[in-house]
């Protein structure tokens, strides 16, 4: 059992290594990401914004490479890149059809472009697959900093639009007969979404974005259609995912965000399967 | 002034300060609830309608009626203060349309379209009253609101379930609440009936004239086809040739009238028990 066991890889000292202090600063940057996410997940799945998510992770993979390149904090080029990708698709408007496109072409040249400024920054190749992939366990104390500044911000802004933003996502005609700022609040919410997609992707990294993001709301939607029920399900779904991921990491000394991201699905698979006979009955409604 | 209102006590002598004694004094009889002059609507150059000159009289059931393209849903928006007037003056209420008027319900096209598969009835409600509040502040008796609304359209007993999962009518109850919490003066409903089987149009028909009846509230309702109101509507705007007009019931429901709007032949039948029907002829 033991010989199995170190065969896949199974770590004897993993609780003592838990105990280290780099481990301190990943738990705090997962849980920091996780409640950032969480709070913006209903609107996240509410308004669509999924591919927008998806694609403003894409869009900070430039930033962040760029700004090695210039010698600058990767997490600056990932904020400046992905918020000035969240004006744009704001800008965009919601005309759906065509902003797939625009948003679908515009990362596929970010991507691009993420890798020419990879190649040319040769000093640094950890930097890339950090940010492809994401790395909890490389989170620095100023990272951290940035994380709480990031989540504070978020909060405080939904504190302020929460209600307004809710029935502009739900029923825009209705928001803007009572005279709210529609379009305002769109961008308002891209923009939380880009701070939120700046530091996720530190942590999951462009590529697994979606699983913190999109999938831990995604799942709680499921069980509850109010707003603020399922922005504490799915925080506690995000949280779960990168504390559980992190754990197992370290038992098996391999990737988090691995772990991290099958977590996430494996919550996503039980709620979508739990609640099953639910939503089947609800999509014959009774006359 | 006439000199027989001078000794009145309760008419002012100077004739600026009318219009606002009349507003005080409450009954809305006197102020219509919405009065064109001159108005137009453009877009982007081009004029959807224009010469919008008529008064609807507070306290009706007024269809809006007319051709698919011929400016229903514009006049709505103009309304509710949505798009600016090309040329020309718009009261609701008695004072210039805005946007974010309290005083005016608002029921949406294709209200559950959306978002219905995350929000549930009641929360739905509830926004129609803080959806508009910025911050976190609590106001007191908003749940007992919400309450009333919904036992107003008789929706209590599946306001809890997301909106995704109602049947048609149920989401038009909803709607209707949602646009009745904060008691408006004016409701404006566009196409309420629109996707619904026929004893579902009945339904929301019927809680619609309740409601009129319960309500000191003006309704105005943007229909593709007269016949399920024909019954009750007080009155009628219709959009004839570029322009909107309005007229009483015996006026508009005419032959003539209605094959000329539709440009189709459209025969106005009276049956036997005294119902009013209007069908195109074949």
């Amino acid at each position: 059992m033991t010989a199995l066991l170190a065969d896949i890889g199974y770590q004897d000292n993993w609780i003592e290594v838990l105990g280290a202090p780099f481990m301190r600063n990943a738990f705090l940057g997962g849980i920091l990401v996780a409640l950032a996410g969480g709070m913006i997940g209903y609107f996240v799945v509410v308004r669509g914004g999924e591919f927008a998510a998806h694609a403003l992770g894409h869009i900070g993979f430039p930033g962040a490479t760029g700004a090695v390149l210039l010698g600058l904090s990767p997490t600056l080029g990932l904020g400046v890149f992905c918020v000035a990708g969240a004006l744009v698709i704001g800008a965009l408007g919601h005309r759906a059809r065509e902003q797939a496109v625009a948003t679908g072409t515009v990362l596929a040249f970010a991507t691009g472009l993420g890798i020419l400024f990879a190649s040319l920054a040769t000093r640094n190749t950890s930097t890339v697959t950090n940010v492809l992939f994401g790395n909890l366990l490389a989170v620095s104390s100023d990272q951290i900093v940035v994380f709480v500044i990031v989540a504070g911000v978020i909060a405080a802004v939904l504190v302020v639009v929460g209600r307004p933003l809710t029935l502009a996502s739900v029923s825009p005609e209705v928001a803007a007969a009572k005279g709210l700022p529609v379009r305002a609040l769109g961008i308002c919410f891209l923009v939380l979404m880009a701070l939120a997609t700046t530091v996720a992707v530190q942590v999951v990294g462009t590529l697994l974005l979606f699983a913190l993001l999109v999938t831990p709301p995604a799942a709680a939607l499921r069980f509850s259609a109010r707003p603020v029920v399922v922005c504490t399900l799915g925080t506690a779904f995000g949280l779960v995912s990168v504390v559980l991921g992190l754990v197992v990491s370290v038992m098996f000394n391999l990737p988090p965000s691995f772990f991290v991201v099958t977590v996430s699905t494996v919550i996503w698979m039980v709620a979508m399967v739990a609640t099953r006979e639910r939503h089947r009955s609800a999509e014959s409604p009774a006359e | 002034m006439a000199p027989d209102a001078t000794g009145d006590p309760s008419v002012p002598s100077d004739p600026a300060e009318l219009p606002q004694s009349i507003a005080e004094s409450g009954p809305e009889a006197a102020v219509p609830a919405v009065s064109l002059r001159h108005a137009s609507v453009a877009f982007s150059g081009r004029t959807v309608w224009s010469e919008g000159n008529f008064d609807i009289p507070a306290g009706g059931l007024v269809c809006i009626i007319g051709p698919n393209g011929s400016g229903k849903t514009t006049l709505v928006r103009l309304l509710l203060g949505m798009i600016p007037p090309a040329t020309g003056t718009v009261e609701v209420l008695g004072a210039p349309a805005r946007r974010g008027n309290p005083r005016i319900g608002y029921v949406p096209q294709r209200f559950g379209d959306a978002v219905g598969e995350a929000i549930t009835g009641r929360d739905l409600v509830r926004l129609g009253h803080t959806g508009s509040r910025w911050g976190l502040r609590k106001d007191s008796g908003v749940e007992e609101e919400v309450d009333a609304a919904l036992a107003a359209v008789e929706a209590q007993g599946f306001a809890a379930k997301r909106l995704a999962t109602l049947s048609g009518g149920q989401q038009q109850r909803i709607a209707v609440a949602q646009a009745l919490v904060g008691s408006p003066d004016l409701l404006v409903l566009d196409e309420p009936l629109a996707n619904l089987d026929l004893r579902n149009q009945r339904d929301v028909v019927d809680l619609l004239v309740t409601l009129r009846g319960e309500r000191q509230v003006t309704m105005l309702v943007v229909v593709h086809d007269l016949n399920p109101f024909l019954a009750y509507v007080s009155g009628i705007v219709y959009l004839l040739d570029g322009h909107p007009h309005y007229g009483e019931v015996s006026d508009v429901v005419d032959a003539e009238l209605l094959t000329h709007l539709y440009g189709t032949s459209i025969q106005v039948i009276r049956t036997a028990t005294g119902d009013l029907y209007t069908r195109a002829r074949t």
